[in-house]
């Protein structure tokens, strides 16, 4: 099978077996996303993000549905974390979106964290740049439950909501500064619960002092879902495009993709850069001699790091 | 970096709800350092396997308590063959006849584990035949 002739035509099973190998790092991966990145940068990212338990599978399998019904192809990444332990994963998140799995305009990749921080795989971009190349509409990247500082999903959604549950009024106290100021739009589910126009009210209040004070700034609004009993739904999906209409209107869209690229490329020099210089140095003599100061702690890991790059790259 | 994982779709087909030893078999997997994609409960072959597609999994397995395994697999073979995934390892367990084994076996199914196995047999399955 030609995987990028066949991914380009929409052929899940070429676009599975693709983001296969891009997760574990085949160097054949890489060659066949060069092939595919010219027909990438056209679909919608979308991220979600917020507490473990606060229903954002639930809320993507509804939102699918409703983007499905607006005619729109969807393509799904849902991150779950591995175990630190066995590095092995159970990925749950289909569960809830398995209705969708006899339709062949939704596709849905489950992924573990396999010990990346920040909310998600490390391949989750590459992933997702294979379902843009499919020609997915709109890609969902659900987030592993986070607390506070996973936010690296900002620098991979063209838009990202914030999930949040009632109850939570100190909580968000406690979030102000982490993943609350990456919300462009704000989604409290499970809305039929107690406490929910409390956590609405606390929510707009925070973002009033966080906006600033400009006519054209872009006021994330701050949306009542039940998942389970699909309410709320199409507002949340109207506030997606309307907050995508706005950053196109102003050129923050623009300027955010471009942040995104530079920032995926920074990414891959420095994984590339540390493959490298690693494969450079493991099995010569002087490198296990470095490694054996290292652990009787002759040498300090600074200076054992600045010797070994001043080796494979030449001085400073 | 090369990251190689074993990942294995457990699905529970059937319109009865005891997914105890699916999700058994899914922690003890997980505890051995699989990645195992759950699907939950009441899905259809045609489910099964577009889920294994998208999924890209090594492994199908199937726990079927409801009689109905003598549909369940076959199709489940049936619609691997036909999306072209024969190299896809199907497993199951659950209340199968011992009768009922040998033909189910015939139709491409690795292995079929009644009540009482023990975990460290598939694990032991799992090593041998997926990786």
């Amino acid at each position: 099978m030609n995987y990028v002739e066949e991914a380009l035509k929409g052929n899940q099973l070429a676009g599975a077996r693709l983001i296969r190998l891009l997760e574990e790092g085949d160097p054949q991966g890489i060659e066949y996303l060069k092939a595919l990145y010219p027909h990438t940068g056209r679909a919608f990212i979308l991220g979600l993000t917020g507490p473990p338990g606060a229903g954002k599978s639930t809320l993507v399998d509804r939102i699918i549905t409703e983007l499905r019904r607006r005619d729109l192809k969807v393509g799904v990444v849902a991150v779950d974390p591995s175990s630190p332990f066995s590095g092995g994963a159970i990925l749950g998140d289909r569960v809830r979106m398995q209705r969708h799995a006899t339709d062949p305009g939704v596709f849905v990749r489950s992924m573990a964290t396999r010990g990346h921080l920040g909310g998600l795989s490390r391949a989750t971009g590459e992933a997702v740049l294979v379902l843009d190349a499919m020609g997915y509409d709109v890609i969902l990247i659900e987030t592993v439950g986070v607390g506070q500082d996973e936010v690296e999903i900002v620098d991979m959604a063209h838009t990202t909501a914030v999930v949040c549950l009632p109850g939570m009024g100190d909580d968000i106290q406690a979030m102000k500064a982490g993943i609350l100021e990456i919300g462009d739009l704000f989604i409290v589910n499970k809305a039929d619960r107690p406490g929910a126009d409390e956590v609405v009210k606390q929510l707009q209040v925070m973002l009033e002092m966080r906006t600033a004070h400009d006519e054209d700034a872009w006021r994330p609004p701050v949306l009542k879902t039940v998942a389970v009993r699909n309410e709320g739904i199409p507002d949340v999906v109207d506030a997606f495009y309307a907050h995508r209409d706005h950053q196109e209107r102003t050129g923050i869209l623009a300027e955010r993709k471009a942040k995104r690229q530079m920032h995926f490329f920074r990414e891959l020099v420095k994984e590339m850069a540390a493959e490298r210089i690693f494969g450079a140095a493991e099995g010569s003599a002087e490198y296990d001699r470095m490694l054996e100061g290292l652990r009787a702690r002759q040498i300090d890991p600074y200076t054992a790091a600045e010797t070994l790059l001043d080796q494979t790259l030449g001085g400073r | 970096m090369k990251q190689k994982k074993v990942r294995v779709l457990i699905a529970k087909p059937g319109l009865d709800g005891h997914d105890r030893g699916a999700k058994v078999v899914a922690r003890f997997l997980q505890e051995n350092g699989y990645e195992v994609i759950y699907t939950g409960l009441h899905q259809s072959p045609e489910q099964i396997v577009n889920a294994a597609l998208q999924e890209a999994v090594d492994a199908i397995g199937i726990s079927v308590l409801s009689g109905s395994h003598n549909y369940v697999f076959p199709e489940v073979m049936k619609l691997l063959k036909e999306r072209g995934m024969d190299d896809v390892v199907v497993f199951g367990g659950g209340t199968i006849p011992e009768e009922d084994i040998p033909p189910l076996l015939a139709t491409g199914v690795k292995a079929l584990f009644r009540p009482g196995t023990p975990l460290e047999e598939v694990l032991e399955f799992m090593r041998e035949n997926v990786g």
